[in-house]
């Protein structure tokens, strides 16, 4: 295993391992907001460095620049569709759990 | 080497993110799982491709990623205006 090998599934691995935390974020968090907030980490964090490391292992060929345009679609669109979904769930008027209600 | 230990944790990714899918109370926790799941579906494809060797997963990871957010966005339009053909929102029309 060459030291480019060793880096790459350092990356991925610790890519599935925060992809792994978001989802369980998102089973265990309290409300869609914060759910949202645990989604995230799946979108930057598990997705770039899964994709980092994939980039690693290929090398200057054709699949990096198709992984590389794959990341900046991830980059683009993700949060294109939190900030819709934050923005239609507050219009529908759905309201954050509050430990204690701070609004007077 | 690290291809097995990824696909499988990127697969019990998925299945926590379906069972949120399922239990989600409302609409919009269904939304941002299956959101959520299309990113881990590209993921998965783009790691099949390199584990496999087999060319053209990566193109397939392309477009299903296009129609993701492409689905999400029309879901969350039809849940929020009620329609898809509505073209926009009364509130910055008065703006």
């Amino acid at each position: 295993m060459t030291i480019v090998e060793l880096a790459a599934s350092v990356l991925m691995g610790l890519g599935g391992l925060f992809c792994v935390v978001g989802a369980v974020g998102m089973l265990r968090m309290p409300d869609f907001y914060t759910r949202m907030h645990a989604a995230s980490v799946i979108e930057t964090l598990g997705a770039g460095l899964v994709i980092a490391g994939l980039m690693l292992l290929g090398g200057l060929t054709l699949e990096s620049a198709k992984l590389a345009i794959l990341a900046l679609l991830i980059f683009f669109a993700s949060p294109t569709a939190t900030h819709a979904l934050a923005r239609a769930a507050h219009v529908r008027g759905l309201e954050p759990v509050l430990d204690k209600d701070t609004r007077e | 080497m690290i291809y097995v230990p990824v696909v499988a944790a990127l697969l019990v990714t998925l299945a926590l993110l379906l069972a949120r899918a399922f239990l989600g109370p409302n609409v919009f926790d269904r939304a941002l799982a299956a959101n959520a799941v299309g990113t881990v579906a590209m993921l998965l494809l783009a790691v099949i491709e390199f584990y496999t060797g087999r060319p053209g997963f990566t193109d397939l990871a392309l477009v299903y990623g296009l129609l993701n957010i492409l689905g999400t966005v029309a879901v969350l339009k039809f849940f929020r205006v009620g329609d898809l053909g509505e073209p926009g929102e009364k509130e910055e029309e008065a703006a």
